[in-house]
């Protein structure tokens, strides 16, 4: 601001312009048309948001870590997931057990690195099968509109209110507990939300489709819905799933700890907890605390990145 | 605002409806329940269950009875200790969930919205900051891990609470804290984020414009309309909060009816699973309409609706 | 008439995302007791920074006014604190918004609204603020007021909850209102019976008027001197004959050629080509010149200055200046 006030500065001042500069000035019709304003695209200027919030970038490269972890972990550590070392239960963290082990002597580091990838997993089918069934549910219901749109948003209004922990509690216990059988019990009831806002989305194009065809836009129309429509109807949706994966990974380790999750030789994070539940009182602090904190670390990632996109992606906040 | 009540009324019967059936085929299906003839069970469970669930019927009679026993609130004998039924285990476990749920719920609800006031008060600045780092704390930490810690540090290291159990104020403080945190967090954003939205409403500039002051306007122009999303959510808040004490109880060995309803989860004790489900169902879904007409009633605009709000 | 407001040399910058926004650059106008000004121009030219900037009203962050001196009645209200503000707002000056809709509070009955104001500044009973608020009602002219206080704003259509802000800005009495696109959100048959109501009101107590609008039959019914906003300035002031039938700017008669007009036959309707430029850094010459019809070397590089062409009509336009009319006839010539 202060350069180009100086730069004003230099210029004659009103009182003495010279003369030559009363000339018609050229100009093309490209210059007039211009908006002066640079502009991004949506998807350029929402990455460039959410790069600057340091706090979502945190936990986006937590989440990446995590992953690479999950993945080669248990291949980097000697020990096996599952074996039973009693001799050596609870060594505290060493250079040979960098997360100490457990109460049957189990190396908590191979375990932890385990307990991701079946953390990670659940929390990212449970949002994918979410949005795959609440992408067609939603997307019938907005679509065809009218009587069909009634009863089907009747429907979910009903299973809305079905308390989602209970049923999915009642399902396990019939089901009985294993990886396959959690993922369906979470999503039996969880794709109602994503099916609300793809169905309100879903609503929202169709306005704009009128919109387009009254306007006859032609050639145009590609390039609206790239930069109009996908941009107000992906964010919430994206950000919907990012907020579904915390809470699936919250949901499995809760199961888990009440008995009714991942069973061995699987290890959950919730299994490891709740396993670890007496060791706690009994100083061995380690058992629970990796566990514990990959949980917590990770629900914080997932939340504050949903929060980033949320910022970043919504379009009324953008100016 | 008739047509709305009527309606939120429908919508809660029909979903009572359901649970309760899925139960009924749930239980149908699987072995070792009430209704399936590989019970291996003792002769006095075996004549409880038989005189409860009327098993010498078809499944249709026996659907309907089971309809008419959830009606009239009997939900039959335990499998595993022959001389309880599951009311008894209601009567004795209920009242101790409720008074731990209740007192979470208003702790939760009373320190989520004052910080998400002051958090919006304060935008951007230390405040702000402060709070809403300890609300994406609180919701990210799960709260049996945050009860485990509690006892570790708090009641084991520190020796300043009861390791467990619901005797006394003191015994309270450690389960109430795990299992309020989550829930205060997710309100004092939810606060925080719709008192922002509503401090840039037209009406707001408005009462800044009659030269009100601020504190005025905060608490008879801000407040009321930035409470009712916290309303519309209290429903998934109590879900949230009745499920998590079951942890919340196994941990704290709180003799409350989370921790009768996990032991019937690990013993398989099928009519005890079944009761306390469509018991803590029916709950959710009554109190869930409740908050549906306290949001009528806090919102003028919806008693003009003819189709009952959003 | 007596001076009621004076605006110095007013400048208004928000720190956003992309940069620093200087939304008004050193604006100067007044405006006296009981007389009509109009602030015209596109969205996004500061006129409604300059209302909120008057009131004070401006978000800190991130908006601040970085310069300039607002006096009202040889008071200084750009000194004032936040407080003596408070005793400003609503019984010297009073302020009300382009839609209706919004700046009504959903949740409180409308009486509740309109007494608060009078109660937070003059010490009334609630019965004698409440008849306060049903002088008001009928002066605004809402039927059946007794009923109509206890009733919420959706019980109200667009134009009366508008009327029910305009008696909730009078409530006190203040000397000044300031109406930011009062009638922009409103259907045409309504918008007329609003502007009948200011002048009826204007009438009756004499309260001056600062019309924030970008519709020039607005401006063409109740206004008596009209300014022209453009990129943060003010680039034409006069009387509304003198903008009307002796327009001087390039861009005022851009206007005033965008407006369909019933007094002058078969002209066609002429839009402004281009948009305005970008506030985050604004051009050092004259802010129009990318758009003007006649614009020189010159315009680019230097502000033109302030041209007296009457008492009251002002403009800045290097038009003025001799050597410019040298070469418009040159060129007429050619």
């Amino acid at each position: 601001m202060n350069l180009a006030e100086k730069s004003t500065k230099q210029l004659p001042s009103p009182a003495n312009i010279p003369d030559a500069w009363f000339t018609w000035k050229e100009k093309d019709k490209a210059e007039m048309q211009s908006v002066s304003r640079p502009s991004l695209s949506y998807w350029m200027d929402a990455w460039r948001r959410l790069a600057k919030n340091k706090l979502a970038m945190t936990g986006l490269i937590f989440l990446v870590i995590l992953t690479i972890f999950a993945i080669v972990g248990p291949i980097l550590s000697p020990y096996d997931v599952n074996k039973q070392d009693l001799p050596n239960q609870y060594q505290p963290p060493s250079k040979a057990h960098w997360f100490g082990t457990d109460n049957a002597g189990r190396d908590v580091f191979t375990r932890t690195w385990y307990g991701a990838r079946i953390s990670l997993f659940v929390g990212f089918m449970a949002a994918l099968i979410d949005f795959t069934i609440g992408i067609v549910y939603g997307g019938i219901a907005g679509y065809k509109g009218g009587r069909t749109d009634n009863i089907m948003m009747r429907i979910i209004e009903v299973l809305y209110g079905l308390p989602y922990l209970l049923v999915v509690i009642l399902l396990l216990v019939v089901l009985g507990p294993s990886l396959t059988t959690i993922i369906i019990a979470l999503t039996v009831t969880g794709w109602v939300g994503m099916a609300r806002i793809v169905r309100g989305q879903v609503l929202q194009i169709k306005n704009y489709e009128f919109v387009l065809a009254s306007r006859s836009f032609g050639a145009k129309t590609s390039r609206i819905i790239r930069k109009n429509l996908l941009p107000n109807t992906m964010g919430p949706i994206i950000i919907q799933m990012t907020l579904t994966v915390p809470s699936a990974i919250f949901a499995e380790a809760f199961l888990s700890f009440l008995g009714l999750g991942i069973q061995a030789p699987f290890a959950s994070w919730g299994v490891m907890a709740n396993d670890s539940l007496g060791a706690i009182l009994s100083g061995h602090w380690w058992t629970l605390f990796f566990p514990a904190f990959f949980i917590s670390f990770t629900m914080f990632a997932f939340n504050v990145l949903g929060d980033g996109l949320q910022d970043a992606l919504d379009p009324k906040l953008r100016k | 605002m008739l047509r709305y009540i009527l309606k939120r009324l429908l919508i809660m019967l029909v979903t009572l409806w359901i649970i309760v059936t899925l139960t009924f085929i749930l239980m149908v299906t699987i072995p070792g329940s009430p209704f399936n003839s590989e019970r291996g069970t003792n002769e006095v469970v075996q004549a409880n269950l038989e005189a409860h669930y009327n098993l010498d019927e078809t499944y249709i009679v026996q659907y309907f009875l089971y309809l008419k026993s959830i009606v009239t609130l009997d939900f039959g004998p335990s499998i595993k200790q022959p001389s309880q039924t599951v009311n008894d285990m209601l009567m004795r476990g209920f009242p101790i969930s409720f008074e731990l749920g209740i007192i979470t719920i208003i702790v939760a609800v009373l320190s989520g919205v004052t910080l998400g006031i002051f958090a919006a008060l304060k935008h951007n600045q230390i405040i702000d900051y402060l709070a809403m780092g300890f609300a994406v704390l609180g919701i990210s930490i799960p709260n049996f891990v945050l009860a485990t810690l509690l006892i570790q540090q708090l009641a084991v290291n520190i020796e300043l609470f009861p390791v467990a159990r619901w005797l006394s104020p003191a015994h309270m403080i450690l389960p109430i804290t795990a299992l309020a945190t989550g829930p205060m967090a997710i309100i004092a954003r939810l606060t925080r984020s719709t008192m922002l939205e509503v401090l840039t409403q037209d009406y707001i500039k408005m009462a800044r414009a009659k030269g009100l002051s601020p504190w005025k306007i905060v608490i008879k122009h801000a407040l009321k309309n930035a409470l009712m999303p916290v309303v519309t959510i209290m429903g998934t808040l109590l879900a949230g909060i009745l499920t998590g004490t079951f942890v919340i109880e196994k941990i704290f060995a709180v003799p409350g009816m989370g921790k009768y309803f996990v032991e019937s989860i690990n013993q398989r004790d099928y009519p005890v699973i079944m009761g306390t489900t469509v018991f803590y169902s029916a709950f959710l879904i009554i109190m869930l309409f409740l908050v549906d007409i306290a949001y009528g009633l806090l919102d003028p605009r919806i008693k003009l609706h003819k189709k009952g709000g959003k | 008439m007596e001076k009621l407001l004076e605006v110095n040399d007013l400048h208004v910058t928000f720190s956003t995302y992309g940069g620093t926004v200087k939304a008004v650059r050193g604006v100067d106008f007044e405006i006296h007791q009981g007389e009509t000004l109009a602030i015209v121009g596109e969205s996004g030219c500061g006129k409604s920074v300059t209302a909120n900037a008057i009131m004070k009203l401006i978000p800190d962050p991130p908006g601040k006014i970085t310069k300039g001196t607002i006096t009202f009645k040889n008071k200084a209200l750009t000194s004032l604190s936040e407080k003596q503000m408070r005793s400003v707002r609503g019984v010297d000056i009073s302020m009300i918004f382009q839609d209706p809709m919004t700046a009504l509070n959903p949740t409180l009955t409308i009486g509740t609204q309109l007494i608060e104001g009078v109660r937070e500044h003059q010490k009334l009973s609630a019965g004698q603020a409440k008849a306060k608020a049903l002088e008001m009602l009928q002066l605004v002219g809402i039927p059946n007021p007794i009923e109509r206080l206890k009733q919420y704003p959706h019980q109200f259509s667009g134009g009366m909850r508008q009327r029910i802000v305009i008696a909730m800005a009078l409530i006190c009495e203040p000397e000044l209102l300031i109406a930011d696109e009062p009638t922009t959100a409103l259907d045409v048959t309504i918008q007329a019976q609003i502007l009948e109501l200011f002048e009826k009101i204007q009438a009756a107590t004499k309260v001056a008027i600062i019309l924030i609008t970008h519709d020039l039959g607005v401006v063409a019914k109740i206004a008596d001197r009209i300014a022209v906003m453009y990129a943060g300035k003010i680039i034409e002031v006069g009387s509304k004959r003198e903008i009307f039938y002796q327009a001087q700017h390039p861009y005022t008669k851009g206007l005033l050629n965008s407006v369909p007009r019933l007094d002058v036959k078969g002209e066609k309707l002429k839009p402004i080509d281009g948009s305005p430029p970008d506030l985050f850094s604004p051009p050092q010459g004259c802010p129009f010149t990318a758009r003007c019809p006649l614009a020189m070397e010159v315009c680019d590089k230097v502000y033109p200055n302030t041209t007296d062409k009457s008492k009251s009509h002002k403009v800045n336009c290097w038009m003025q200046d001799k050597r410019a009319q040298q070469l418009l006839k040159l060129t007429a010539i050619k």
